[in-house]
């Protein structure tokens, strides 16, 4: 951070008309691909993975627009939405299987939530639950937790710059 | 697997290493790591696992090197 109060002026007013372009165009390819690695492929694996591409496609938006439009984008709020919900979605999905074989089959037992098991068959379930609820769970949770540690970062940044150019 | 593509990949990958813990330049010793981190992205698609390859680039390359030049930008660049 050396320069003092030119740099901070120089970023604020000229933003680089390409670099927004292309991140605005390239960001929802992004998030796609993201979806595809969490809940694409039948079987286990890829939540981790996906919920890192998700969160880099929006460190990307932050580092472009600015930590104050990335926190617009994404309030505090949502972001500890999703870092619990993720959570939630994961234990419940376990829960689930206690709950629905009434103590017959052991916690991530999936093939326990009978109504799924009725209707797709036992892989079909194991298949269905760990593609849309686990791996879901996982990936907004890491998602979330990336994204919380960017901003926690970046974001102190942004108000000493401002104390910068107060002063 | 080709062989005179790993052996480069991998010549290359100890040239980077070595680089990126003898420079001065703390920022440089990022941009290093990620660069490291691509090039064993590399390494692993062409052993044949995807998988790992994509999870590399977009950790290793990605989000640690983000993650690293924030916090670079709240302490000094050189290396005293």
């Amino acid at each position: 951070m050396t320069g003092g109060g030119a740099i901070p002026e120089k970023r604020m007013a000229g933003r680089d008309v390409i670099i927004e372009t292309i991140s605005r165009l390239i960001l929802p390819f992004i998030l796609l691909f993201g979806f595809y690695v969490m809940i694409g492929t039948e079987g286990t694996g890829g939540g981790f993975q996906g919920g890192t591409i998700l969160a880099a496609g929006f460190i990307l938006y932050i580092t472009v627009f600015g930590a104050k439009r990335g926190r617009e984008m994404i309030p505090e709020s949502v972001n500890t939405f999703f870092e619990s919900f993720g959570l939630y979605l994961y234990n419940g999905s376990g829960l689930l299987c206690i709950i629905f074989s009434m103590g017959a089959v052991q916690f991530l037992n999936y093939p326990g939530i009978w109504p799924v098991t009725d209707l797709v068959g036992v892989a079909g379930s194991r298949a269905w639950i760990i593609a849309f609820m686990v791996e879901v769970g996982i990936g907004l949770t890491v998602m979330a937790a990336f994204i919380s540690q960017y901003f926690d970062l970046a974001w102190k940044d942004e108000e000493e710059e401002m104390v910068v150019r107060k002063e | 697997m080709i062989l005179p593509i790993d052996l480069i990949l991998l010549f290359f990958l100890v040239i980077i290493a070595i680089a990126a813990v003898t420079v001065k330049d703390i920022l440089a010793a990022v941009i290093l790591t990620g660069a490291y981190s691509f090039v064993m992205a590399n390494v692993w698609l062409q052993m044949g696992s995807s998988d790992v390859a994509f999870t590399e680039a977009a950790i290793g390359a990605g989000v640690s090197t983000a993650l690293m030049v924030a916090a670079i930008s709240r302490t000094t660049r050189w290396e005293k």
